[in-house]
């Protein structure tokens, strides 16, 4: 899974570059009335402007704008005070105007920065070029019928954003690692809502490979993959294809293709193999978008805190470790249940709950942290029953799995099944003085040189207390015994 | 039923609504009638009777009530460009075959709601792209006039040729036209009567069918200056649904008509004075200039440089913007659709099949100029020029408030005369074209007839927004003029 | 610039028009009548003008994002030649 292929003639280096197109989180869509919702039936989410009726005139959605613009600060990118929509003249049954109202010269945002955390550690900055505001398309059915296409325009209109990076991905981990970041950027903006099942996400993949150094070799452009991991897949793919053929001595054609997820291959697209011309001119029916450096500086200012700089955030000011803190901040939701759970708290102790226990068991009930029975505040106060000798490590554990299952608070559950911990010195010695007295071999030959039976005796003190002996004393009191 | 009630202008009409000695309901029978006894005019494609009757009946109760609108009971006709609900909707093409919608333009909405009463949807060149309503599926509209001793069939000009033609036979009070490059000034000229395009911007595009949105403009079509007054005043207004209609106050154009011109400066542009133009054109111009002079005008001769490249600037950024605005016509949603083959071949037929041979034309011309490696050459140095003719006229208000102009280089031509040369055919436009590409307010009105006793036009063209300065120069000359000309009602069955 | 047949063919199949073989040779000379007229453009100096982009002198006006249109199947159907289900239907797509 490395960036590089060992091919017989030697090794080739992919060449990555995404355009994403994220769905911008609205009501209505960019240039109608009509709603965003998803799931609607068939065209029961068009308005008279979304299915191109004669005369029909777009008005653009401020709130659109408003969260473009939010995202390109998100991206630290230029900001264009004038930008311009054109149109993008095809014919598909799934775009009723004949033309895509995009921009294409004059993009709303300019070139930005997105830093990947790579797992070994590594930091790598990928450069976008451009973000820019464009409508979706409607929805071609083609498996309701033998010989007909059905077309649903409910997605017509819909606004996106485009975010085109340079070509500075080098893997297909790479790639995943862009992709998850710039969702994580998006979803804390609120400007997308990152899911990729029902299309919100979705990118066209330029691959291309070259010797190490050597300039870019020719690229195919695979359209439209809606998963991480289907994007990693088509990368892999598509780069040994590509690598086959120069290694056979053939040259790569340009092409744009199609990622067969159920194959795992790419494949070229039959509707596409004819020569673009898309004849980009502004569109008449719309004026130039302008705005001040006013307005844009509000909407900096009213920016949420990003995940690089929470993940700064709670290495610098927590204590976390970076690769801790890069999981912890990656989705928003987590990051404000860990701020929450580790408020005035040990936060390594917390980080270290939510990254084990409780991510292995919300995956486990299939559950994102947003459902999770357990929440932030009962997570916390489980740490502090910990933290002031109420209960074990040992018991929480047993307290966790019983919040998971009732979402009670930790403090009733220990109260109720009386786990509290014994710390009272007395009780514990009894136990400890019981042990020894029906093990008098053990002790022998512990006091004869044998360490290890220490452990027994641990075992034995902790089962006779149920688990409710605290460890610490129990410890304490079997040194001074023993060695007595 | 009396013929006089059609000869009304829409001032008279009002005034006798207005005393209830006249009603709307037989007005609009009278022009009903009227229309079904001109149908040799070809001026209609869908006539609206029992809509008129209905229309009328309420007009006559919110005449009786006292809340009548600015346009009451006035029976117009309506260009077959603009979408009316459930009113076929044709744009003169076959590719809107069928085409019923279900929502209505803006223009229209605001005259239904001041209670003008609907007659019909009048013919057009197909897509408005023609200047002699000949490209129209539905066939040509005849001019209501001819020369005098001769038989042959004139053409009214276009796109608006059957709004004209239903205007000068008196088959409605007033009619809306559009105009992108003189569609409702050229055959206003043609036919002897009066046609404003206003400012881009003025009147809403919704709900229009489009052809060249940054040309585009709705406007009244009417039988004298007042007319086009009240009825701008009930077209006109920003609409949140058109971003390039404009958020300014519609102002009360009738009260500014009678004004005096006096000490107004009147622009003579000596680039309009073009080769070949014919005398009485000429002749003609001189008069107005020095009508309006005598009217205490002061006359100024300006220049506008870059005159001469309008009309070719225009061939590129009209059928540039029509060859996309036309993609949606692929029989896929409404209209005519031809079921043949593939998807592709599905489209190819039914657009072959429904576009006839101008919108092929230009279409194809549209197309090819935003096509990769023609761009910068074509649709770029278009839209340059065009900057520089809108400076031109920035230049030319530094002093002076109007333009006065002829409105065509001659008179009425006779069908089939230009069919065969699109370029000569595109020449009409040559005197009306500048307007367009500035976006500037433009009124022609009858002012004269030529020696084989056809009417000419004169064009007053103002500053943008300032349609009340037009209005007003318009009236002073129409004024002066006493253009009384009629047709003789040749085309009449009964 | 003249336009000869196959370029013709080209654009009329980017504008999805279908023209017979024997339109193409005369609808190639009627288009580069109208392109050789058009050319006198070439003539103007345009060094350092802006293209217009629109004679309208405002700032674009926005929406307030709220759902005001939509729901309305039967009219945005109505018109439509081939219909199913409540999808629009065109001949197969193989993409």
């Amino acid at each position: 899974m490395s960036g590089t292929i060992q091919g017989a003639t030697g090794t080739w280096e992919m060449v990555i570059g995404l355009e994403v197109h994220a769905q911008i989180t609205s009501n209505s869509k960019l240039f109608s009335g009509a709603s965003t919702a998803f799931g609607a039936e068939p065209n029961t989410q068009v308005g008279l402007v979304d299915a191109a009726m004669p005369g029909m005139l777009p008005v653009i959605n401020k709130v659109c704008v408003e969260q473009a613009v939010r995202t390109g600060l998100g991206l630290k990118a230029q900001i264009n005070l004038r930008s311009v929509f054109d149109r993008k003249n095809y014919f598909y049954p799934d775009l009723p105007q004949g033309y895509q109202i995009s921009q294409f010269l004059q993009p709303v945002v300019g070139a930005g920065t997105v830093v990947l955390d790579m797992d070994d550690g590594r930091t790598r900055e990928i450069g976008i070029t451009r973000l820019h505001l464009e409508q979706d398309a409607g929805k071609s059915v083609h498996d309701l019928s033998p010989d007909r296409t059905y077309v649903d325009l409910n997605r017509s209109g819909i606004a996106l954003m485009e975010i085109v990076s340079e070509p500075d991905l080098r893997s297909s981990e790479e790639a995943g690692a862009y992709l998850r970041k710039l969702r994580s950027i998006l979803r804390y903006l609120g400007t997308c809502d990152g899911n990729m099942e029902q299309g919100s996400m979705r990118a066209d993949v330029n691959v291309s490979v070259r010797r190490p150094g050597a300039d870019y070799g020719t690229r195919c452009e695979i359209k439209n993959v809606n998963s991480v991991r289907f994007v990693q897949q088509a990368i892999e793919y598509e780069a040994q294809r590509q690598v086959d053929i120069l290694e056979e001595g053939g040259v790569i054609a340009q092409q744009t293709r199609l990622f067969d997820s159920r194959k795992g291959e790419t494949r070229s697209m039959r509707s596409k193999e004819e020569a673009h011309d898309y004849r980009y001119f502004p569109d008449p029916d719309l004026l130039p978008l302008e705005f001040t450096q006013a307005w844009v500086d509000e909407i900096a200012s009213s920016l949420p805190e990003l995940p690089d700089d929470r993940k700064a955030r709670f290495v610098g000011e927590l204590g976390l470790s970076p690769y801790d803190a890069g999981v912890l901040v990656a989705e928003k939701e987590v990051a404000e249940f860990f701020e929450e759970a580790a408020r005035d708290r040990d936060a390594k102790a917390v980080a270290n709950w939510i990254m084990g226990d409780l991510f292995g068991a919300l995956n486990k009930s299939g559950l994102d942290i947003a459902r999770s029975p357990i929440s932030a505040a009962h997570l916390g106060a489980l740490v502090d029953l910990i933290a002031d000798d109420t209960i074990s490590g040992r018991i929480a554990k047993d307290v966790f799995d019983e919040m998971m299952k009732t979402g009670r608070p930790p403090a009733e559950i220990v109260d109720q099944r009386g786990l509290r911990q014994v710390t009272d010195s007395g009780a514990i010695e009894a136990i400890v003085d019981a042990v020894m007295e029906s093990n008098p071999d053990k002790v022998a030959e512990y006091r004869g040189g044998k360490d290890r039976l220490f452990g027994f005796f641990v075992g034995q003190v902790m089962k006779q207390s149920q688990g409710k002996a605290n460890p610490k004393i129990v410890n304490d009191l079997l040194q001074q015994k023993l060695s007595g | 039923m009396s013929t006089s009630l059609t000869s009304l202008t829409i001032a008279d009409a009002r005034a006798q609504l207005g005393d209830r000695s006249i009603s709307a309901r037989e007005l609009a029978e009278s022009h009903i009638a009227a229309i079904e006894a001109s149908r040799a005019l070809n001026a209609f494609v869908s006539e609206t009777a029992d809509r008129a009757i209905a229309d009328a009946a309420r007009a006559d109760v919110r005449l009786a009530k006292g809340d009548a609108g600015v346009l009451e009971g006035i029976p117009v006709a309506i260009k077959d460009l603009f979408c009316t609900k459930g009113v076929l909707s044709t744009a003169g093409s076959h590719i809107l075959n069928g085409f019923v919608p279900a929502y209505e333009s803006t223009v229209t909405a605001n005259m239904w709601r001041e209670g003008a009463v609907m007659l019909g949807k009048t013919n057009m060149d197909e897509f408005a792209m023609g200047s002699s309503n000949e490209t129209s599926y539905y066939g040509p509209v005849l001019n209501p006039w001819r020369r005098p001793g001769d038989n042959r069939d004139l053409v009214p000009g276009g796109s608006s040729g059957g709004s004209a033609a239903a205007v000068a036979a008196q088959l409605c009070l007033g009619a809306t036209g559009t105009d992108t490059g003189g569609s409702i000034r050229q055959p206003a000229a043609f036919t002897g009567t009066v046609g404003l395009k206003p400012t881009y911007g003025r009147c809403s595009r919704w709900g229009i069918v489009a052809f060249a949105s940054s040309l585009d403009q709705a406007g009244p079509m009417t039988r004298t200056v007042g007319d086009a007054a009240i009825m701008l005043k009930a077209m006109a207004g920003h609409d949140a649904k058109d971003s390039t209609s404009v958020d300014v106050a519609v102002p009360d154009y009738e009260s500014v008509l009678e004004k005096s011109v006096k000490g107004l400066r009147i622009g003579i542009p000596a680039e309009y004075r073009i080769d070949g133009t014919p005398a009485e054109i000429v002749a003609l111009w001189d008069s107005g200039i020095a009508w309006l002079k005598d009217a205490g005008a002061e006359i100024v001769a300006v220049s506008l440089p870059h005159t001469k490249y309008a009309l070719p600037a225009y061939y590129i950024v009209a059928p540039a913007e029509a060859s996309s605005n036309l993609a949606r016509y692929d029989g896929v949603r409404y209209g005519l659709r031809v079921d043949q083959g593939d998807l592709t071949e599905m489209y190819e037929t039914t657009r072959a099949a429904g576009f006839g041979a101008e919108v092929k034309r230009r279409i194809l011309i549209g197309t090819y100029v935003l096509s990769a490696g023609y761009y910068d050459a074509y649709y770029l140095q278009a839209q340059k020029v065009r900057t520089l003719i809108a400076d031109d006229f920035k230049q030319a208000w530094q002093k002076v408030d109007v333009l006065l102009t002829p409105t065509t280089p001659e008179p009425a031509f006779g069908v089939g005369e230009k069919s065969d040369d699109p370029v000569a055919m595109y020449l009409n436009d040559i005197l009306t074209v500048p307007a367009n590409m500035a976006g500037l307010p433009a009124l022609s009105l009858p002012a004269g007839l030529s020696s084989q006793g056809l009417p000419l036009g004169l064009q007053v063209v103002g500053r943008a927004f300032d349609e009340e300065t037009v209005l007003r120069v318009g009236r002073a000359l129409e004024r002066a003029a006493a253009f009384d000309g009629r047709p003789a009602p040749w085309w009449r069955s009964n | 610039m003249s336009l000869d047949k196959a370029t013709v063919a080209r654009i009329a199949r980017l504008a999805r028009i279908s023209l017979p073989d024997e339109d193409l040779a005369p609808m190639a000379d009627e288009l580069s009548g109208i392109l050789k007229w058009i050319e006198q453009l070439n003539e103007v100096d345009t060094a350092g003008v802006e293209p217009m982009t629109s004679v309208v002198g405002h700032p674009l006006h926005h929406r307030d994002d709220v759902v005001t249109d939509g729901g309305c199947r039967e009219d945005i159907l109505g018109n439509a030649t081939e219909t199913a289900d409540g999808y629009f239907v065109v001949p197969k797509v193989i993409e």
